[in-house]
């Protein structure tokens, strides 16, 4: 299985995603800049976090306009896997591959700590490997990770079975007002998933938690 | 052509200059200096940028060892050799004037700055830390200084993707009004890739790259070298503005850049701008340069040469390549969509020479301008302070006992120095670029080196109070005390970086202070085997009322060969034996309990020997690279009482510790008082003996005070006996109630 990790002015987690999938999991990836147009000779996406455009205007709504969105667009609506972290999903919901908003931190501030996620579904490449309701720690790190959308595609999320992680009741719970504490989502067609927290900075023991391998051995399809 | 004013002494004193300074000026150019020229000598014989106050107290302090790849000062960071060709660059640095005036932007801009003296280098920038000191947080302005800063700090740091793992966050009156606000940075390079900051090769391009140059921080680095006044507000133009994204860009374009071989010289455009980081290129490099200065991109019109020479617009680099690759060079700036103008050429006249619309309108020999060159040395005065002998009359018998031990261990973990300092770090990204092994809360902060097994272990520490108690026992205690924090995380310590905050330099009282402190550090540096490898020194620290806490920082790194032998404070399992390795023998001379619960600040603080705290720290060390220690934790801040606590709480839920100790000491100075030289340790029973075998051949005495419980609660002898819930409450969530 190929990945391609987008490097956008401003990603800093592209290191740290390419990093799991190559010395982790010892899996073929690549770095791909934004101007480029092609994805088709990749097996699966990754949108990582970072400020991308210094998050000037609102986060990832410069992004958005990158020329390599076309075609993650083209792939995702293909069927192809797309992880997008934390400024990666604000991108994929600024581009419109998932419902809702992020908006800024019910206390305004920067967050930077361990949350414990909770699985809600079981049904996607993301998560095929995970056991309903099981608990995954990772860090968050973001300033604008307050999930918000209207009552019909929250409704719509609910009755799709597409809410994929959100904050358990542990650690002080829910840290930054997202509604029904999603922390993340995945689309109707179950092949695009957006996060807040950040598996990739949790997969492995040295770094206190090993939790969020699980969401890359599910895409590869290990176990 | 532009009509400059005529320069007379005046107005070179205007600008800051003495008046044998600017006679030294005249004397050099055989002439008197036109308006840019002045202006030019006036921002690098600054204060700030030549050192000249300090230099000659800081060239006594240890600058060379093994490990040691460039000497102190040499280029914009320390640079030590960890093996595997890898090398270490890092430097701390004040933002602290900016900070007083607009901290957001200080501090925001004062992180950029040191990120840029990392990576100018070749170096990834990997960690970040920042040493913070303000007033008291009763006082409101004092917590809006700090809530912005510690905002400035997370807006820039997290935007670039590097790390915070921590540092310290001091709350002491003295700091009221003029805040320390001092940056750390540490990054890897291989050593094949070290770039310098030098000029040479007649005719080879200089380039500017990254932002365009506008007004703001004309003259920062001046403005750095005077006391604070009521006025200071109205300079707020003196203050830089940042821009981390710009930084990002900048970041990969440099790191780009000097894995190329046709790089010569790299160097960051941050106190005097375009004048410091010429005039330092070419002096490195015996050459000078030439500049047109028309040619600098500028976001604001009708700007004149002086000042494109003195701004401080952040995020700029200069840069000087061989002849032939400037296609190669504007390919990478053009992918990180950065400007990258060539604005002169290296010559071989050892000038600096500034064209303005065709005339030569700056021209001086660029080796008078730097420090080590030309710029100006002095001597200072001293004299021994009249409120030392005064201070230092402490007298634990006429101390009235407070017998609530309980409640004074809870009032200490709720004191702004002691608590959790959570609701500050938990706003700095500090898992990012996945290598944090211990987060900020510790002792130290640890991050893994990938593709080897070696981590690094660093710490900032400088405990203000006791410099100013006693500068040269103060100045040894801050590197024995980051000596120890690294060592307690499992490093080894290598080098230091220090930024040496006083106050105003020409009054004989400071300087005094700072001479002794210098001293101190120098003593402890030495027998630490932890030589300096550079910082910065901010004078001119005065509020309305007086000058600072002399407050040398220290910035030390560890090297750990494994990381595994990364070790942290919290008690791990139940049963396990909490021992002392040193002796506990606390006294309350300038204790953060006497201040706390007594508001007294009054000395002689506690001694320490060189030798034995070398000792202990060996036997820490050995200790947990034999895998025997399972938490360490060092003494100092609210003594044993708190040292326990702290290690009490940070562990699992469950856990909790009993003390049984006796000590001829007085209840009150047995649980709070503080002392060096001592780690409180937990090991399993089992290899209790193996750790007293290891202490013996170090001649350094040990003793088992206690033992981890599967209660939730701490006892220590019969006077305190609380339950973990109250010692957590009291420690998480004392800072944010003092906050909102």
């Amino acid at each position: 299985m190929r990945f391609a990790v987008l490097v956008f002015p401003g990603s800093n987690c592209d290191h740290d995603a390419y990093f799991v999938i190559r010395n982790i999991l010892n899996s073929s990836v690549d770095f791909v800049w934004h101007k480029e147009h092609d994805l088709s000779n990749y097996d699966a996406i990754i949108i990582p976090g970072g400020f991308s455009y210094g998050d000037y205007l609102r986060a990832g709504a410069i992004a958005r306009f990158s020329p390599i969105m076309e075609s993650v667009i083209k792939e995702a609506n293909d069927g192809k896997p797309v992880i997008g972290i934390c400024n990666g999903f604000q991108i994929l919901v600024e581009s419109g591959l998932l419902p809702g908003t992020l908006m800024t931190n019910k206390k305004i501030k920067f967050l930077s700590q361990n949350v414990t996620l909770q699985t809600e579904t079981t049904n996607s490449i993301f998560t095929r490997n995970l056991d309903n309701g099981q608990h995954l720690t990772m860090p968050i790190a973001h300033k604008q990770g307050n999930y918000f959308a209207d009552e019909n595609t929250l409704k719509k999320l609910q009755d799709n079975d597409q809410i994929a992680f959100t904050y358990a009741a542990i650690n002080g719970g829910n840290p930054n007002g997202s509604v029904l504490d999603i922390a993340g989502i995945i689309n109707e067609k179950r092949n695009v998933l957006g996060m807040m927290p950040h598996p990739e900075r949790a997969s492995e023991n040295i770094l206190n938690s090993k939790d969020g391998i699980a969401i890359f051995e599910s895409m590869i399809g290990a176990s | 052509m532009i009509n400059y004013p005529k320069v007379t002494l005046e107005i070179a004193t205007e600008h800051g200059l003495k008046k044998e300074e600017y006679k030294k000026i005249q004397h050099i150019l055989g002439r008197d200096p036109n308006y840019v020229e002045l202006g030019v000598y006036s921002v690098m014989w600054s204060e700030h940028c030549s050192y000249k106050s300090s230099i000659k107290m800081l060239k006594t302090l240890p600058r060379s060892g093994d490990r040691l790849l460039v000497e102190a000062g040499e280029e914009n960071a320390g640079l030590i050799d960890i093996g595997d060709g890898k090398a270490v660059a890092f430097k701390i640095e004040s933002h602290n004037h900016p900070s007083a005036i607009e901290p957001y932007q200080g501090a925001a801009t004062g992180v950029g700055g040191i990120m840029r003296d990392i990576f100018t280098m070749g170096a990834r920038p990997l960690v970040s830390m920042n040493s913070l000191r303000f007033g008291s947080l009763e006082n409101s302005r004092n917590r809006f200084l700090l809530e912005h800063v510690v905002e400035g700090i997370a807006d820039y740091g997290n935007c670039l993707g590097i790390p915070t793992l921590g540092g310290e966050v001091v709350i002491e009156d003295s700091y009221a009004g003029n805040p320390l606000i001092n940056a750390y940075s540490l990054g890897i390079v291989d050593t094949n890739h070290i770039a310098s900051a030098i000029a040479k090769g007649t005719g080879n391009p200089v380039y500017i790259v990254g932002s365009k140059t506008g007004r703001d921080g004309i003259h920062g680095a001046t403005f750095a070298s005077v006391e604070l006044t009521a006025e200071s507000e109205s300079r707020k133009s003196n203050v830089q503005v940042g821009d981390p994204f710009k930084e990002k860009l900048l970041l990969e374009a440099s790191l780009e850049l000097c894995k190329k071989s046709w790089l010569v010289g790299i160097q960051d455009m941050g106190a005097a701008g375009i004048t410091c980081s010429s005039s330092e290129m070419s002096a490195k490099g015996e050459c000078g340069i030439t500049i047109d200065i028309n040619k600098v991109p500028r976001r604001e019109p009708n700007m004149n040469a002086y000042e494109l020479l003195l701004s401080e617009s952040q995020e700029r680099m200069l840069v000087v390549i061989e002849k032939g690759f400037d296609k190669e060079l504007k390919e990478i700036f053009e992918k990180w969509d950065l400007d990258c103008t060539q604005i002169g050429n290296v010559n071989d006249t050892g000038m600096i020479k500034v064209y303005e619309d065709g005339e030569l309108i700056c021209d001086v020999p660029s080796e008078t301008l730097v420090l080590g060159g030309g710029a100006p040395q002095y001597d200072m005065p001293v004299s021994e302070p009249v409120y030392l002998d005064k201070a230092n009359q402490f007298d634990i018998h006429n101390l009235e006992e407070i017998t609530e031990y309980n409640k004074s261990l809870v009032t200490l973990l709720s004191s702004p120095n002691i608590t959790s300092k959570r609701w500050v770090y938990n706003q700095y990204d500090s898992t990012v670029r996945t290598n944090t092994v211990q987060a900020p809360g510790g002792d130290a902060g640890v991050i893994r080196i990938k593709d080897s097994q070696k981590a690094l272990a660093m710490s900032t520490d400088c405990n203000g109070r006791f410099v100013y108690l006693n500068p040269r026992l103060g100045g040894q205690i801050a590197v024995a005390e980051a000596a120890r924090n690294v060592v307690c995380a499992g490093g080894e310590p290598m080098a230091i970086t220090n930024c040496l905050n006083f106050g105003n330099p020409e009054d004989p009282e400071v300087y005094w202070q700072f001479k002794e402190a210098v001293t101190g550090m120098g003593e402890a540096c030495r027998s630490f085997n932890t030589p300096v490898t550079g910082g910065n020194v901010s004078f001119y620290n005065e509020s309305t009322e007086s000058a600072v806490y002399p407050t040398p920082v220290i910035g030390m790194v560890g090297l750990l060969d494994d990381v595994a032998q990364s070790t942290t404070m919290e008690f791990k399992d139940s049963g396990d034996f909490i021992v002392s390795i040193g002796s506990i023998n606390g006294s309350l001379g300038g204790s953060e309990y006497l201040k706390t619960i007594h508001k007294r600040i009054e000395g002689p603080i506690p001694p320490l020997n060189l030798e034995f705290e070398m000792r202990v720290q060996d036997i820490c060390l050995e200790a947990i690279k034999s895998g025997l220690v399972k938490s360490a934790h060092d003494l100092s801040d609210g003594g044993l009482g708190v040292n326990i606590a702290e290690s009490v709480i940070k562990s699992k839920s469950g856990l909790g510790a009993k003390i049984n100790f006796a000590r001829k000491l007085r209840n009150d100075e047995l649980l709070f008082g503080e002392c060096q030289s001592v780690i409180i340790v937990s090991i399993a029973e089992k290899h209790l003996i193996d750790l007293v075998t290891i202490a013996q051949q170090y001649d350094v005495p040990t003793q088992t005070i206690g033992r981890v419980i599967d209660e939730p609660k701490l006892v220590i002898n019969d006077l305190i006996n609380i339950d973990r819930d109250s010692l957590e409450d009291a420690y998480h969530n004392s800072f944010e109630k003092i906050m909102e």
